[in-house]
């Protein structure tokens, strides 16, 4: 599929700033920033999932347009004249910022803090965790980290609701339909069917949903266990581009690694085969790599004795 | 197929396409990645079939089910055959122009009609004529499978009978259209495609064709003997007859893998000299006289693999080998060595370039233009080759691009090996499941939450006939030998079927139970049907326990790596 499409595809040119810029029909105004050199904040924006349009973080001005528009969302049209970086966007964006920081800890979500800093915004002003005890109570999302095995964890105090785990569990790629938001205003979460624990809900433990979480509200178990004795060190690991070991599909490993040992599993949103999915030998059957030589692998006869071997097969 | 060993579409293709049939595979678990672009597939409106005797989690999301009895598939395709026949629904222009044996054909297909194939497989005649109709009067249409096709004694008659309907109907060839067997191991695809088979040099290339074995001969300066080896089952039986004596085994664990384990493991015993070239200490490699440690290939060695869709993809070190393990390329050279030969090529780039210049199929795969790309498709027989997104479009070139016309075959339905009868009245079959796989070298290392792999799975009918409840410690037999397995009942399977996976050797031995009656064209056994009953065991007699499974991996290639039709 990489090979030998283009040239027949009609353009449209829009207007990023004062500079025109021409992508091809169908591309969003997203695309025609990037492609215009202009970097847009996004939370609920993946390049592997459909826009669900729920964080507005990527507002930009549309000439013509009464109200901001999405830009992840919103279809390039020829001639469309679009400011991303007016006081009226600015203003939008900082106070999108300033909401998700005021109810949630954003203390992992390392791209959101950089926008929150680049657009000047003060959760302080609605009462965050840190500034303002008394409001705690009453805004702060406070949800206790739900530990349920050794993948991943789920941490809702950092969910800031952008939908991304519900779509890659769903029909954007797993069509698993293990999660969905449940509750209403600020008590919406993100919930198994009846809020079950997750080894008894739908869930296939693929991942994909902790692979497009931007806050670590979703983590792997490794990397949460590291930050957990202050030696998750980002800026120390290797990212090595791989084939999985498993069946024949040819999924590509992104194997990042931490003083010669796997930390963690991804794999290349833009690769043909996986579009950055995987499943849940590629995402978490690594360990073998680094059991002892020659030591049998460590028996697990823990979840052979579970309570259920009712997923079998599932 | 049709003189070269891969599957005929891309990925890509699937989402594209109009009919899916999905034939003896349950790639939603065995396949997972994959069956992300089949539901693309069906999301864009595809129509899916779902051809399987259990009702598995790929089946839910076929528009039908066809749960046909274990072994039926050649009678099935033939019903199917002589449906689209007898509606004048075949491509008629298309058969007078790329095919031959058509009457033959036919003939051999007219005493499939609906009702027989009702009676011969279980399957209602509706869904078979709605499966036939709407296979044939499709735009673009693919068959994909895996080992319920080819698990069998009638492994390559069942995978010659799907070729019979791609042909009959013009599905293949054709962008979108084809015949696709889903690979079931990391690089089994580039096992063979490297020569890992007892008749094909490096390039899928035939070792008997003299000129062929010349250009070898000539790069490799020596004489190499053009006498076919032998394939695994093959190995067995002359162990049995001890003409074979000594065995080196790399990243393959018989001793838990083959059908009649128990058969398997006692030959192996007898052996003069067992070498075994591993990851981990599986049960082979703890039976083996002289035990190589390997490293990892996919996470400490640089080389290529090559995928279900023949795409040839880098594979890069990241960590170093655990211990004293070792690049497996590392330690064949180093056996030459000791041998008297010192090989000029140990680097993955230099034997792949050496390679290269020897395959046809990969000539354009330069070592450059894999790192700069996802992968090539082969064949790409040149460097300003983009590789080839789907295979055989001669077959609807005006003349064939000189090639001879595709050959329907005829094909019989033969049933098991192993028929039920009163002593083991029920049919047990293996398959795989979403976490865990093959004999579990690799993915025994972690902790998967969805993990039950002791169980027998058993239809509620048949659980009731037994007096059995949900987790039931049960006495499973075959003629060959017994197990202990918890029960697992699931409307997934129809009475007078079982179900157990291979992937836990160490806790559940299944393989004692399987049969090994093998195709005699591929050497797959008959992993798919075993004759066997079940004995309710009181809790405290039950033999279960011990650990989950240390067994091998199968990742790369090696010199008894399972060939043929497997994979």
């Amino acid at each position: 599929m990489s090979s030998g499409n283009g040239s027949t595809t009609s353009q449209v040119t829009v207007s990023i700033d004062g500079h025109e810029v021409t992508v091809p029909l169908g591309q969003t105004i997203l695309a025609a920033c990037t492609a215009a050199g202009v970097d847009t904040p996004t939370i609920c924006w993946a390049p592997n999932l459909t826009p669900v349009n729920v964080c507005r973080v990527c507002v930009v001005e549309l000439e013509g347009s009464r109200t901001l528009v999405p830009a992840c969302s919103r279809p390039a049209e020829d001639g469309m004249q679009i400011s991303t970086d007016s006081e009226r966007v600015r203003h939008s964006r900082r106070m999108v910022l300033e909401f998700l920081d005021s109810a949630n800890d954003l203390s992992q979500a390392t791209e959101i803090t950089a926008w929150s800093q680049h657009y000047g915004a003060d959760a302080g002003r609605y009462g965050s965790a840190v500034n303002d005890a008394a409001e705690v109570e009453i805004s702060q999302v406070d949800d206790p980290v739900r530990i349920q095995d050794d993948l991943y964890i789920r941490a809702y105090d950092r969910c800031v609701l952008c939908y991304k785990c519900v779509e890659a569990c769903g029909d954007d790629a797993q069509h698993t339909f293990a999660i969905a938001v449940a509750g209403r205003g600020f008590d919406a979460r993100i919930r198994t069917e009846y809020d079950v624990e997750l080894p008894e809900s739908a869930c296939v433990y693929c991942g994909n949903c902790v692979a497009v979480c931007p806050t670590g509200a979703l983590q792997f178990r490794t990397e949460f266990d590291l930050r957990a004795v202050g030696e998750w060190r980002p800026d120390d690991q290797t990212v090595t581009r791989t084939v999985c070991s498993y069946c024949g599909v040819g999924c590509n490993l992104e194997l990042h690694t931490q003083d010669d040992q796997i930390v963690k599993v991804t794999s290349p949103a833009d690769h043909s085969v996986t579009s950055g999915h995987l499943c849940i030998k590629g995402r978490f059957g690594w360990q073998y790599v680094h059991a002892p030589a020659f030591e049998p692998p460590a028996a697990d006869t823990s979840a052979s004795e579970g309570p259920s071997p009712d997923n079998t097969g599932s | 197929m049709f003189g070269l060993g891969g599957g005929t579409c891309s990925y890509q293709e699937i989402t594209e396409t109009d009919v899916i049939l999905l034939w003896g595979s349950n790639a939603r678990e065995a396949h997972p990645i994959f069956f992300h672009h089949l539901l693309r597939g069906l999301d864009n409106g595809a129509a899916m079939y779902a051809v399987d005797p259990r009702r598995t989690s790929s089946a839910e999301f076929a528009d039908v089910w066809l749960g046909l009895d274990v072994g039926t598939d050649i009678a099935l395709s033939n019903t199917v055959a002589r449906e689209i026949i007898a509606r004048r629904m075949h491509n008629q222009s298309f058969i007078d122009h790329a095919t031959t044996g058509f009457d033959a054909y036919a003939e051999s297909v007219e005493p499939f009609t609906l009702d027989e194939g009702e009676r011969l497989t279980g399957v209602p005649a509706e869904a078979i004529a709605e499966m036939a109709h709407t296979y044939a009067t499709a735009d673009r249409a693919q068959i994909l499978w895996t080992l319920g096709i080819t698990e069998h004694h009638t492994a390559v008659e069942n995978v010659l009978s799907l070729c019979n309907l791609a042909l009959l109907t013009g599905h293949v060839g054709r962008r979108g259209s084809g015949l696709v067997p889903l690979r079931g191991q990391n690089n089994v695809q580039g096992g063979g495609d490297m020569g890992a088979l007892p008749d094909r040099l490096p390039g899928f290339q035939p070792l008997t064709d003299p000129q062929v074995r010349a250009r070898y001969e000539s790069t490799w300066g020596c004489e190499l003997n053009p006498v076919p080896g032998k394939h695994l089952t093959a190995m067995f039986d002359a162990m049995e007859a001890g003409e074979l004596r000594a065995l080196y085994v790399i990243g393959e664990n018989p001793a838990d893998s083959e059908a009649n384990v128990a058969h398997a493991r006692k030959l192996l015993e007898g052996l003069d000299l067992l070498v075994v070239q591993d990851i981990s200490l599986t049960r082979t490699a703890r039976m083996a006289d002289v035990v190589l440690p390997a490293a990892a290939g996919w996470a400490s060695s640089e080389g290529t693999v090559t995928s279900s869709e023949r795409r040839v993809q880098r594979v890069r070190a990241a960590v170093p080998p655990q211990g004293d393990a070792r690049d497996d390329v590392h330690i064949i050279s180093e056996l030459a060595a000791h041998m008297g030969t010192q090989w000029p090529a140990t680097s993955a780039q230099e034997l792949w370039d050496e390679m290269r210049s020897l395959s046809p199929l990969h000539g354009g795969m330069s070592w450059e233009r894999l790192e700069a790309s996802g992968g090539l498709q082969w064949p790409c027989p040149h460097d300003d080759h983009p590789g080839t997104e789907f295979l055989h479009s001669w077959l609807w070139e005006p003349d064939l691009d000189g090639r001879a016309p595709a050959p329907f075959s005829v094909v019989v339905h033969r049933p098991p090996a192993e028929a039920l009868s009163e002593q083991f009245p029920l049919r047990l079959t293996t398959g795989r499941v979403l976490d865990s796989y093959n004999t579990g070298a690799q993915s025994a290392g972690y902790s998967s939450p969805i993990r039950s792999g002791d169980a027998i799975e058993i239809s509620p009918a048949d659980a009731a006939d037994l007096g059995l409840a949900e987790g039931d410690t049960v006495r499973v037999s075959s003629p060959r030998g017994s197990v202990d397995m918890h029960v697992h009942v699931t409307d997934r399977l129809p009475t007078g079927l079982v179900f157990t996976t291979f992937h836990f050797p160490e806790l559940v031995d299944a393989n004692l139970l399987t049969n090994d009656a093998w195709d005699v064209r591929s050497g797959t056994a008959e992993f798919k049907a075993a004759a066997v009953r079940i004995d309710p065991l009181p809790a405290a007699t039950a033999a279960t326990g011990g650990t989950f499974g240390t067994a091998a991996a199968g990742s790369t290639s090696g010199v008894a790596a399972a060939g043929g039709a497997g994979g």
